[in-house]
């Protein structure tokens, strides 16, 4: 039982922690394991959440920048002010749970679906969008200097990497192919501005809250490049969850999140934005092609996964809406 | 040839089999994978009616655009040969109703709800 591991690591790092107890695996999060339990301290129960190394299971491990690197962003970003965990414990081989973290457990929703459509989030959801633009903005001013070893991506990086895992699926899709060749003709060159890009920021990995953004998670994707891949991505029609006329999560316009960004003191570049959404439908859409492999060569042969990959088509889709559209 | 019921009628048997007699037994995490469960057995009965009439005009639309003959997949790998090359653009007259075409054929098997789909059909196909 996990509890046994937890409770002699809290009983270590946490003064006055007795054990713990509720653990449990929480579903979501495909690709780290993550469990929620609570420390058992005289002073009240202490929610902690655990995230640690999923064992040769990960939506792209070499792409991923490692839980010790993920745990030192949270950190950075709780203290300069981005809505974010405080991390408890960076867990030590004398833990016995594997290589992650403990971080604080913040309450709150995270359901896509839940949150645009929910009475809970009516009063937030219109403050969404420019809310996003101004975390951002505090995820990209974070100080060099302070992150930890980070991969260094540019567009055009990105676009060779996608290449070679769509080659790799050996399955012809010319709407992919259309994508990639529009990538490369329009690649608008390494940004003047480099950046702590999070990587994965979308309707998904938010903790909301009936005030709003409670804390910003996932950030195993976190590389240095170019700031206007994350404003890019959290527009990417699959985020929308069917409000598909508000291109900023299903919450609001990108006028309202270019807006919540400058306002932060940044600067936002609308075509590059445009270049990265682009290249974000067409990632996910990749994406649903790898969980297709995975579902067919294993180790994950559930049924989630195979529907996933029948998902790329969704991408086709919104990839000739932006490339192709077709006369109002 | 085969028999009746055809696959199209089991596999749909099944699957409202599922949804209205197990459906309400079933809560939980169990409840989650029967969904997707029926969902792909759904998708299997979509597929099953529309994949002969799509693929077919697919073929002709493919024949006529690269000026060839050949399998549906052969016929897909020279068009993505020739986009990867920058042979055929959004400028070639019939590519872009093409995949325009084949890619509601795709999303009418695969995710007839998703909201760019149904706003597409609006327009008309």
């Amino acid at each position: 039982m996990i509890e046994a591991e937890l409770s002699r690591s809290v009983a270590r790092w946490c003064p006055g922690a007795t054990g713990v107890a509720g653990a449990a695996k929480l579903s979501g999060g495909a690709s780290q394991e993550t469990w929620r339990f609570d420390i058992v301290h005289p002073d009240g129960l202490i929610g902690a959440i655990l995230r640690r190394s999923p064992k040769g299971y990960g939506a792209a491990p070499t792409r991923a920048a490692g839980l010790a690197a993920e745990a030192q962003l949270m950190q950075l970003a709780y203290e300069a002010g981005v809505p974010s965990p405080r991390v408890m414990h960076v867990l030590t081989p004398e833990d016995d749970l594997g290589t992650g973290f403990i971080m604080q457990r913040i309450e709150g929703e995270t359901i896509a679906r839940k949150i645009l459509r929910d009475e809970e989030f009516a009063a937030a959801r219109p403050l969404l969008a420019r809310q996003i633009g101004d975390v951002l903005a505090g995820l990209h001013k974070l100080p060099l200097h302070k992150l930890p070893e980070l991969r260094r991506m540019t567009a055009a990086k990105e676009v060779d990497e996608f290449e070679r895992d769509y080659r790799s699926l050996n399955w012809p899709k010319p709407v992919f192919e259309l994508a990639l060749r529009w990538l490369r003709d329009h690649d608008p060159g390494p940004s003047a501005e480099e950046t702590l890009v999070h990587g994965d920021f979308r309707n998904g990995n938010l903790i909301i809250g009936a005030d709003g953004i409670r804390a910003v998670l996932d950030w195993e994707l976190a590389h240095l490049g170019d700031p206007m891949e994350d404003l890019g991505w959290v527009c990417v029609n699959s985020w929308r969850f069917g409000e598909i006329d508000k291109p900023v999560g299903g919450f609001g316009s990108r006028e309202e999140l270019f807006a919540g960004y400058e306002a932060a003191g940044r600067k936002v570049d609308p075509p590059r934005v445009k270049f990265w959404e682009v290249m974000g439908t067409l990632r996910w859409g990749i994406m649903c092609g790898g969980m297709m492999q995975r579902f067919r060569e294993g180790p994950d042969h559930s049924m989630e996964r195979a529907m996933i990959g029948r998902r790329a088509s969704e991408t086709e889709i919104d990839l000739l809406r932006l490339l192709a559209p077709r006369g109002s | 040839m085969q028999d009746e019921p055809t696959p199209i009628e089991l596999t749909k048997s099944v699957a409202d089999f599922l949804r209205n007699e197990i459906t309400p037994l079933i809560s939980g995490h169990q409840a989650f994978k029967l969904r997707v469960a029926i969902n792909i057995l759904d998708l299997v009965t979509r597929q099953l009616t529309r994949e002969e009439g799509s693929d077919a005009a697919e073929v002709e639309r493919l024949r006529a655009l690269l000026g060839m003959d050949g399998s549906l997949i052969e016929l897909n790998r020279t068009l993505a040969m020739r986009i990867a090359k920058g042979e055929i653009d959004l400028a070639t007259p019939g590519l872009a109703e093409h995949l325009w075409q084949t890619t509601m054929d795709k999303l009418a098997v695969d995710q007839p709800n998703y909201a760019s789909y149904k706003r597409e059909l609006s327009r008309g196909g």
